[in-house]
């Protein structure tokens, strides 16, 4: 079973929030320094997956991302993990692509690539949230999709996916081939063992522009988005807390109760 | 291409899922500034007819419903294939979807071939200079985003829960309705739907709770829930728990509150354990009250919470448990 996995690699989304900065102005997102970019956790969830039916089934998994150099150690983690090979795509003309344009390049990629029968990607990415790459990508190569996977297996007739819903689980069963969106309830990322980090280092990662996968650069690009943002700004919450505090944390449980009680919360 | 809204309405079990309302209290208001009608769309298996007719009273012009057994369980596919349909008769301005498991399923697929703006998970939608504007939390509810679309023509926008106001209720409003036929062919569309299980936590319903104990990494383990179902039995509380709660298999997905959880909007929200992260949050942050007790008088929930206690919640909850209980037989 061949698998592709497309990865993003975001801003950790565990920094502590004093550190979360944003340019009102450039209405973007001030990168923290010294702090290294990470692979997506959905997207992570999305490697494991595909590494699992891999050790299950055989077959090879490739894992890609579109991004600058930073976007290679995440490519290498994932190949210390356990993918087979790795892809870049990068070019100037991909610079400020929203989820659309970055669908189109990485359907050009895939249809570069020797045929698939899985592609993984994360349900939606911690930073911008857009949850739309992957469904657009879906939707570029024709594919049937099945979106926020809490377990996949492959059964005789194709896949069985279950999708982790809002209050319970509805299961589907798609053909091959398909894109699926991993959820975090599909499994724990494994660490990358010693012996996969040197064999991920050994490994060469092609790096392929526009002209490679023959992508129209009207077509991607900031000047190819639908929408235009306008501000850009962080939320100010009042921090208004009364601290309820007694002899013994006892006691300031009690009082908390008689709180609720007068504001007639309770 | 017209000024209408069309709404993607929803089923919940054998009623009308209260996004449907959400939907239409929205949608109504950009069809008045678009100086168009609004049309709502519901899809389902039997019953859908009769249940799509009680949309006109929430605000819908016109209420097309498609009933048919191959909608009963959802696919993408055969629910693309007839919204597509819809989409080509009607050609709205704008497109509103709830973000749901199916909302968020359909709308970017639609958007990319229609060529769309898309705007995820709004809190606000309004229209600028006739084009649809929204806006979005972003980066877990760290920061907000102000979008507008750049095209006049199909615009598509997804919801969050709980974040607009419900639709006001019009008995006896005048409304055209259709039933629209439903021509998909279950070989054609590579999938087929298997079953749904619900899972249901036992008690209250996080959703609809007016009271919700929640509890997060702090707890230490799965067995210390009990802590939180004591209290929330005597508040009859729902009991809710955080991401790092649920990724340590403490307790099941349907518990989680947060950005990819439940987004919850009690009247009381008791946070136990919870640092108060972005994402959580975001399925917290619709509460109208807040309190949190912590051990570390820094975490971040402490900005967002009315009252607060720092300590050990295994002193402060049954002391809180036991007071709450006397106030409540008194």
């Amino acid at each position: 079973m061949d698998i592709i996995v497309c990865i993003k690699q975001v801003q950790d989304p565990d920094i502590p929030p004093r550190d979360f900065k944003v340019d009102e102005e450039k209405m973007d997102v001030v990168p923290p320094a010294n702090v290294s970019p990470v692979i997506n956790g959905f997207c992570e969830n999305a490697v494991e997956a595909a590494i699992n039916l891999k050790e299950e089934h055989g077959g090879k998994v490739t894992v890609m991302t579109m991004g600058d150099e930073k976007a290679r150690d995440g490519l290498k983690k994932c190949l210390a993990m356990g993918c087979d090979e790795a892809v870049l795509l990068q070019d100037e003309a991909f610079e400020g692509s929203d989820a659309f344009a970055t669908a189109r390049i990485l359907a050009s990629a895939v249809q570069k690539l020797e045929g698939f029968d899985i592609i993984l990607c994360g349900r939606l990415s911690s930073d911008w949230s857009y949850g739309t790459t992957a469904l657009a990508l879906a939707e570029a190569l024709d594919l049937p999709s099945v979106s926020q996977l809490q377990k996949v297996e492959k059964t005789d007739s194709g896949i069985r996916c279950e999708r982790a819903l809002e209050d319970g689980v509805e299961v589907v069963e798609v053909s091959t081939p398909c894109l699926l969106t991993a959820s975090n309830e599909i499994n724990t990322p494994r660490l990358p063992s010693v012996k996969g980090i040197l064999m991920a280092s050994r490994k060469q990662i092609p790096v392929w522009g526009a002209t490679d996968i023959e992508v129209d650069p009207a077509s991607v690009g900031k000047a190819a988005a639908t929408f235009e943002v306008t501000k850009f700004y962080k939320p100010v919450f009042d921090g208004n807390c009364e601290f309820i505090e007694g002899e013994s944390l006892e006691d300031a449980a009690g009082a908390l109760a008689l709180r609720l009680r007068e504001d007639k919360i309770i | 291409m017209s000024n209408n809204v069309l709404i993607l309405a929803e089923r919940a079990g054998d009623k009308l899922a209260l996004v449907s309302s959400e939907l239409c209290g929205i949608g109504r208001k950009l069809a008045d500034e678009k100086g168009g009608s609004l049309v709502a769309l519901l899809l389902g298996g039997a019953g859908t007819h009769e249940l799509a007719k009680g949309i006109i009273a929430l605000g819908a012009d016109k209420v097309l419903a498609a009933e048919s057994d191959i909608l009963d369980g959802y696919t993408n596919a055969a629910y693309l294939k007839v919204i597509d349909a819809v989409l080509g008769e009607e050609n709205p301005n704008i497109l509103l979807v709830a973000n749901t498991s199916m909302g968020r399923d359909v709308a970017p697929r639609l958007a990319f071939r229609h060529n769309a703006c898309y705007a995820h998970d709004c809190t606000d939608l309004s229209i600028e200079d006739g084009k649809l504007a929204a806006i979005r939390p972003v980066h877990g509810g760290s920061a907000i985003s102000h979008i507008r679309s750049k095209t006049d023509s199909l615009s598509i926008a997804s919801t969050r829960a709980k974040a607009l106001p419900l639709a006001d209720i019009e008995e006896g409003r005048e409304g055209e309705f259709m039933e629209i036929g439903v021509s998909v062919d279950a070989d054609e569309i590579r999938m087929h739907f298997v079953e749904a299980k619900k899972v249901e936590a036992e008690g209250v319903r996080l959703e609809d709770a007016e009271i919700v104990v929640s509890g997060g990494r702090g707890l230490g383990g799965p067995e210390n829930f009990e802590y939180l179902q004591e209290l929330a039995k005597v508040l009859k509380a729902a009991v809710g728990a955080s991401r790092a709660a649920v990724d340590a298999g403490w307790v099941p997905t349907p518990m989680q509150v947060g950005q990819t959880g439940k987004i919850v909007s009690p009247n009381l929200y008791i946070a136990v354990g919870i640092s108060g992260a972005m994402q959580h949050m975001v399925g917290a942050g619709p509460s109208k009250n807040i309190v949190a007790i912590n051990t570390d008088a820094e975490a971040p929930i402490f900005q967002r919470a009315r009252y607060g206690i720092v300590g050990d919640y295994k002193k402060v909850i049954p002391a809180l448990t036991e007071k709450c209980k006397e106030l409540m037989d008194s």
